[in-house]
């Protein structure tokens, strides 16, 4: 399939139908509107279902409701709609129900502001709404990525009968890049005659089924807790994604880093190497799970004197690169959440100046 | 000789937990009736609430999905936008609906989604415990307005069918009870219709029933049918508000 200049929003869109999902709601914000607006043409042309909510907290339980009667339904939304719809996606994930959720993030705290941001690591990785729970997160650093990524996200969310997110930030979505959209990731909804309200004629069962939240007996909601802690294992043993790069030569210090902030990263590494110094960098692709086997192997090489989380955060992701790292070497933070995108000069330094330490 | 009353198949048997004199069996059994009646109880979803019928999926044989306190209209949404096959209803009370819900519900009712909703309106929040709904009458009692409610203070109850009948889009909007008999004949002809202008996929329906509860009005049911005669049926009148037919005709 040949390639076709697409701004990422419209791309993510793209791929959204091209992954077999016919069913889309949302709220208009800044930076993502553009999903919306290009589905509101789309999808009756491709013959699906598009519909502006009156606010994120009822996109929320339009999705819950599509994906509980068994659809393959999607949403877009940034920052402060994605906390909107975290009472929805708590829900939803007790109920187990499939569904994706695109957060291209804005900064924040608050109204915060309209440009690049990855200040929801926190609330995407950690489980935003009330409860145990966790997402399947994934961190797509180019729109190609992005593309691919939503159209993975489906059969992922029907395997684990869980919401995905996929955790872009404001560049992704703004940003045209090159795109093509793999047949090779088309798939099939999957059978959900087992649990899905989607009438007993449909299914030719007598049995109704039922999808819900509410245990009030605590031993049977101790269990269905344990049921999803049992998934969330699954992913960790079997989703987790990462990129390595330049982890093969005799690196000084190791970044980790994710989405936009990584290509910078990436520049920095090459400049860095030109200069003479080795650095290496893990990009998680997938943030939860994340990939904690990988960083501690590479922060563990002999030589490695620094791990930096890098992030266009306050420290949010530095969190799991401690805890990954396991105090095989000092882990530091680096980061800028106001919309500006640290520079690879900015990183070159910031990298000499924790090896000089 | 045959039987001359039967369990509708829309129903399990399993009894309820509702109180004495509460009017949710009487309102399950009345929808469960017009389910079977129009044949579409394997295509049907129902949408349980928070509060005292957040179970009743206990208690029709049906498949049901459970919605978070008030959001049941969005989602009953997303269930007919994608499946307009399946026959839709929510089921919601006052607190629910009136107000921690208003939003869901007045924007499905002006999109004209094409599903039903019974919305019981007891004057207070039951499941919690008899706190102040939107409902609430003056000067009447609860654990959160134990002075009575102040209309100064909080304003006055707000009445559903009519702030959704002010609406442009057609749709059918109703008030019934279900205290006595009369009143349960008159609800149960306007619940059929509701779903009967569903499965035409002409409009949202909406029939409020104007309900009791003793437990938390702190009364005999009895003495709550009384009550309920005197003082909330002279605020929330009974009739139509709205008819599809009366809309066309104008």
């Amino acid at each position: 399939m040949s390639k076709v200049l697409m701004k990422g929003n419209e791309a993510i869109g793209e791929a959204a139908i091209r992954a077999g999902c016919l069913n889309y709601f949302a709220y208009p914000i800044t930076p993502q509107s553009e999903v919306a607006e290009y589905l509101a043409r789309r999808m009756p042309e491709a013959g699906g279902v598009f519909l502006q909510g009156e606010s994120e907290v009822a996109v929320g339980y339009m999705i819950f409701g599509a994906a509980g009667c068994g659809a393959r339904v999607f949403t877009t939304s940034s920052s402060p709609g994605i906390s909107l719809m975290s009472e929805a996606l708590s829900y939803i994930t007790c109920a187990q129900c499939p569904a994706v959720f695109v957060n291209i993030m804005r900064g924040g705290p608050g109204l915060g502001g309209i440009l690049p941001s990855q200040g929801d690591y926190f609330q995407a990785t950690k489980g935003g709404g009330h409860g145990d729970y966790h997402l399947l997160v994934m961190a797509p650093a180019s729109v190609q990525e992005a593309v691919e990524m939503v159209m993975q996200a489906f059969p992922l969310a029907e395997k684990y009968r869980n919401p995905v997110m996929i955790l872009g930030d404001g560049l992704i979505g703004q940003m045209m890049e090159p795109v093509e959209f793999p047949d090779d990731l088309v798939c099939e909804p999957s059978n959900k005659d087992d649990w899905a309200t989607n009438g007993m004629d449909h299914r030719g069962r007598e049995k109704p089924n039922l999808v819900k939240s509410l245990f009030l007996d605590p031993v049977q909601l101790n269990d269905h807790n344990l049921l999803l802690k049992a998934k969330y294992e699954r992913m960790k043993r079997d989703e987790v994604r990462y990129e390595a790069y330049n982890l093969e030569g005799n690196y000084r210090a190791l970044i980790v880093s994710y989405g936009t902030m990584s290509r910078v990263c990436r520049t920095a590494i090459d400049l860095l190497k030109e200069a003479g110094l080795e650095v290496a960098m893990i990009r998680p692709q997938t943030l939860f799970p994340f990939p904690e086997a990988a960083v501690r192997e590479a922060a563990g090489k002999a030589g490695c004197q620094v791990a930096v989380s890098i992030e266009m955060s306050m420290g949010q992701m530095v969190e799991d690169v401690e805890r990954s790292v396991r105090g095989q070497c000092p882990v530091e933070w680096y980061g800028k959440c106001g919309g500006e995108v640290p520079t690879p000069e900015e990183i070159m330094d910031v990298v000499r100046g924790m090896l000089d330490a | 000789m045959g039987k001359t009353f039967t369990r509708p198949e829309a129903l399990t048997e399993q009894p309820t937990h509702y109180c004495p004199g509460c009017t949710h069996g009487v309102i399950h059994r009345l929808v469960a009736e017009v389910i079977d009646e129009l044949g579409i109880r394997k295509r049907t979803v129902g949408i349980a609430p928070v509060g005292c019928a957040v179970l009743a999926y206990n208690y029709f044989n049906l498949d049901f999905q459970e919605a978070a306190h008030g959001r049941a209209p969005a989602m009953a949404t997303g269930i007919k936008r994608v499946r307009p096959d399946l026959v839709v209803f929510t089921y919601q009370g006052d607190g629910d609906l009136a107000s921690i819900g208003m939003g869901e519900i007045v924007h499905a009712a002006n999109r004209g989604e094409k599903f039903t909703t019974i919305f019981v309106n007891n004057a207070v929040y039951g499941m919690t415990g008899g706190q102040m709904a939107p409902t609430t009458m003056p000067d009447q009692r609860t654990t959160t307005s134990p002075f009575g409610r102040d209309v100064q203070a909080v304003g006055m109850p707000i009445k559903m069918a009519e702030l959704l009948a002010a609406l442009q889009t057609p749709a059918y909007i109703t008030r019934q009870s279900v205290i006595k008999p009369k009143y349960i004949n008159r609800a149960k002809k306007a619940i059929h219709k509701a779903f009967s202008y569903q499965l035409e996929g002409r409009c949202f329906s909406f029939v409020e029933l104007v309900s009791t509860c003793p437990t938390n009005w702190g009364m005999t049911p009895l003495d709550a049918v009384e009550w309920t005669e005197k003082t909330l049926l002279p605020y929330y009148q009974l009739g139509d508000c709205k008819t599809p037919e009366a809309r066309e005709e104008a």
